[in-house]
């Protein structure tokens, strides 16, 4: 089922991500990621936390907190090199080409002004409207992401909105600028699980309307199986598999993918009271990645050569993972 | 399973008994913004049982009142109304100093052990701080006991002479298990103990708690404070779904969560995002179901669900407002509240089978 309309016009990716490395002082933490978004896509970046996710998230459009930077790797947004653009379209890339929606709304918005405020200042910015026309346009983003009583909550300060309501404003405050991919950041892990629900659909729903394409960070594999297309799950700073949505939750290939679906509450449907299969140890911090396969330590099949020889990445159309086991059972 | 004697319907007193809680905090809105003062009515009338050794799961959303639920029955806040009943005393008359006496019975875990743990303090003192202040063994066989509780726990002997600090998060929580069971309490308060852990180390600490209920000599009762159904399914005999303050659904996890009969229930399985794919029937009990939770400054007359309820929303206005509950068997045996109609009235036949699903809390006078 491909919902996802194929950029079949210029076949160029919407987003191509190259190597990209991201270090914190000497330690890096995310490690050669490579990726690509078509327009329209749903693409899911997976991981736990100190998988290098988010910092993933952040690089594009160089947004990573100091002493973070980009070491190594390419981006290239519609056709253009992110490195070569000058500070100012750069500046005009955050929200107008590229928009984001943070997991806590609350922070993520400026508490001293109001929505209404806010949306008209990007609307002025990236779209080049005018006052009245911004209002305009504000008003009917607010009902878009199907806030209830837009025209005041217009002159609503963040802190008078619920969590799901805020959020919901974040949403139209990163589409309003007429972004092409949308970056999500854990969007509904600080919301109550039926106010989720609202807003998986408003993204959705968003994204089937404007043909947005949705890079969505999160460590939820639920949300992923009811979002994405695609999904990309990464372990300690590397993406170690990339398949479609069914696949990955149908034959999953990779160790850690298993062992996370394993290991989900969700998905061992059986009696109250069991056990659940856990995958021992614990994430390695970054800067103590192993030397070998980075999951080898908590692997229940891993073998000697596992332990000294980082397995390489085994490509195949619509997917890839990085497994010495993988590429044997294909053989 | 039925012994010699002829089984009754008496069950023995349970651990805990819970009826009629209430707690209403005073609104901290200022009238700067025109709010006038009004008080949130966190917790009303929530009645439970819970039995020796048993787990059972308060779920609800932000504002539902479960954690304020643990708090008034860890008497950390005291109720406004309400009993509450705990290895055959009262607990909530009990004195200070036979209350302080008392606790060593009643362990406790939060969320976050990042702040719930004194950062000072290496692990060996805080595990056994329990058995400190209550003056149990001599230091030495405090000590020997630590290393123990460690070792169930999964955490080396070393353990105990670091700090908090120099754990991740799930071996954090493993202390705060230790902790909380150093002085083998007969009730264990969770208040959602994994929801800040990582998928991977959620399972582990999961385990380790179904694990450590048995092995406890003490076999300790779970209230168990969570949101995540998944989680809930496997850990609970027992299920209480809360809603602005309310139990709106009880019985055996099985059934509530197999077969729920609250709508509200039913949107909460339908809410979780599931691993059984997009386009399947529960994305139209979503949509059906818009809005979010009233404040629980001002809750809704009536069922506090029906101003979001599907079924509720058909109703004539009088039955929504004035609707009482009663106890009805679950076909199986437990009890579940459901609905009953106002004194004097019938249902309308239209509404008859939905009806059986809406229900307001017990009126227990």
């Amino acid at each position: 089922m491909s919902r996802a309309p194929s950029d079949a016009s210029s076949g160029a990716p919407l987003l191509s991500v190259r190597s990209l490395a991201v270090a914190f002082g000497d330690t890096r933490v995310v490690d050669g990621v490579s990726f690509d978004v078509a327009r329209g896509e749903v693409v899911a970046l997976v991981g736990e936390s100190g998988s290098g996710k988010t910092v993933t998230g952040l690089s594009l459009l160089d947004l990573v907190p100091e002493p973070g930077r980009r070491v190594a790797g390419e981006i290239v947004f519609e056709g253009r090199n992110v490195d070569a653009l000058p500070e100012r379209d750069l500046r005009r890339l955050r929200g107008g080409g590229i928009g984001f929606v943070f997991q806590e709304p609350g922070a993520a918005l400026d508490p001293v002004r109001t929505i209404g405020s806010e949306l008209i200042a990007v609307l002025r910015r990236h779209r080049g409207l005018s006052r009245a026309e911004a209002r305009a346009e504000a008003l009917s983003w607010l009902s878009r992401v199907a806030l209830p009583d837009p025209e005041a909550r217009m002159g609503d300060l963040p802190h008078r909105m619920s969590g799901g309501m805020r959020q919901r404003a974040m949403v139209a405050l990163a589409l309003a600028g007429g972004p092409a991919l949308l970056v999500a950041d854990e969007p509904t892990t600080a919301l109550d699980v039926t106010i989720q629900a609202q807003i998986l659909e408003l993204l959705l729903r968003l994204r089937d309307e404007l043909g947005l394409a949705v890079l969505l960070v999160t460590h939820d594999l639920g949300i992923v199986a009811e979002v994405a297309d695609r999904a990309l799950v990464m372990y300690a700073g590397e993406i170690v598999e990339e398949a479609s949505v069914e696949r990955l939750l149908g034959a999953p290939e990779h160790p850690y993918t298993k062992a996370l679906l394993a290991s989900s509450p969700d998905a061992a449907e059986g009696a109250e009271r069991a056990k659940l299969p856990a995958i021992g140890g614990a994430v390695p911090e970054p800067g103590a990645w192993p030397r070998g396969c980075r999951f080898a330590p908590r692997c229940p099949s891993a073998f000697d050569r596992c332990t000294v020889e980082h397995p390489a990445t085994i490509t195949r159309p619509g997917g890839r993972v990085a497994c010495f086991l993988a590429g044997e059972e294909r053989s | 399973m039925t012994g010699a004697a002829p089984s009754t319907n008496v069950r023995p007193e349970p651990l805990l008994s819970v009826r009629g809680l209430a707690k209403a905090f005073p609104s901290s809105r200022t009238l700067l913004w025109g709010g006038t003062r009004r008080e949130v009515r966190a917790v009303s009338d929530v009645s439970f049982d819970l039995a020796a050794g048993e787990t059972l799961a308060l779920v609800g959303e932000s504002g539902s009142g479960k954690s304020t639920t643990a708090r008034l029955v860890l008497r950390l806040l005291a109720p406004d109304r309400g009993e509450v009943r705990f290895d055959g005393r009262d607990w909530l008359s009990l004195p200070l100093s036979a209350l302080n006496r008392a606790r060593r019975d009643v362990g406790v875990v939060f969320q976050d052990p990042g702040s719930s743990l004194n950062p000072r303090m290496n692990v060996e003192t805080i595990v056994g701080e329990p058995l400190a202040i209550h003056r149990i063994g001599s230091s030495a066989e405090r000590r020997e006991r630590v290393l123990a509780l460690l070792d169930a726990v999964g955490l080396p002997p070393q353990a105990a002479k670091r700090r908090p600090g120099e754990f991740s998060g799930g071996q954090r929580q493993r202390i705060a298990i230790a902790r909380a069971l150093a002085t083998e309490p007969k009730l264990v308060v969770l208040d959602e103990p994994v929801s800040a852990l990582d998928v991977s180390i959620r399972a582990q600490v999961l385990n380790l708690l179904l694990e450590l209920q048995e092995t406890t000599p003490s076999r300790p009762a779970y209230l168990f404070i969570g949101h995540d159904l998944g989680v809930v399914k496997h850990l609970a005999d027992r299920t209480a779904v809360m809603y602005l303050g309310r139990i709106v659904e009880e019985g055996p996890t099985r059934d509530v969560l197999g077969s729920p009969r609250h709508p509200y229930t039913a949107l909460l399985l339908a809410s979780r995002p599931g691993l059984a794919r997009r386009g399947d029937p529960d994305a139209s009990l979503r949509r059906k179901v818009a809005g979010e939770p009233a404040s629980p400054g001002s809750p809704p007359p009536g069922c506090p669900f029906h101003p979001r309820c599907p079924r509720g929303r058909r109703l004539p206005g009088r039955f929504v407002r004035t609707l009482g509950s009663s106890l009805e068997k679950r076909a199986g045996g437990s009890p579940v509240t459901t609905l009953s109609p106002p004194p004097g009235e019938t249902f309308p036949p239209y509404s008859r089978n939905g009806l059986a699903w809406i229900h307001l809390a017990r009126r227990t006078s």
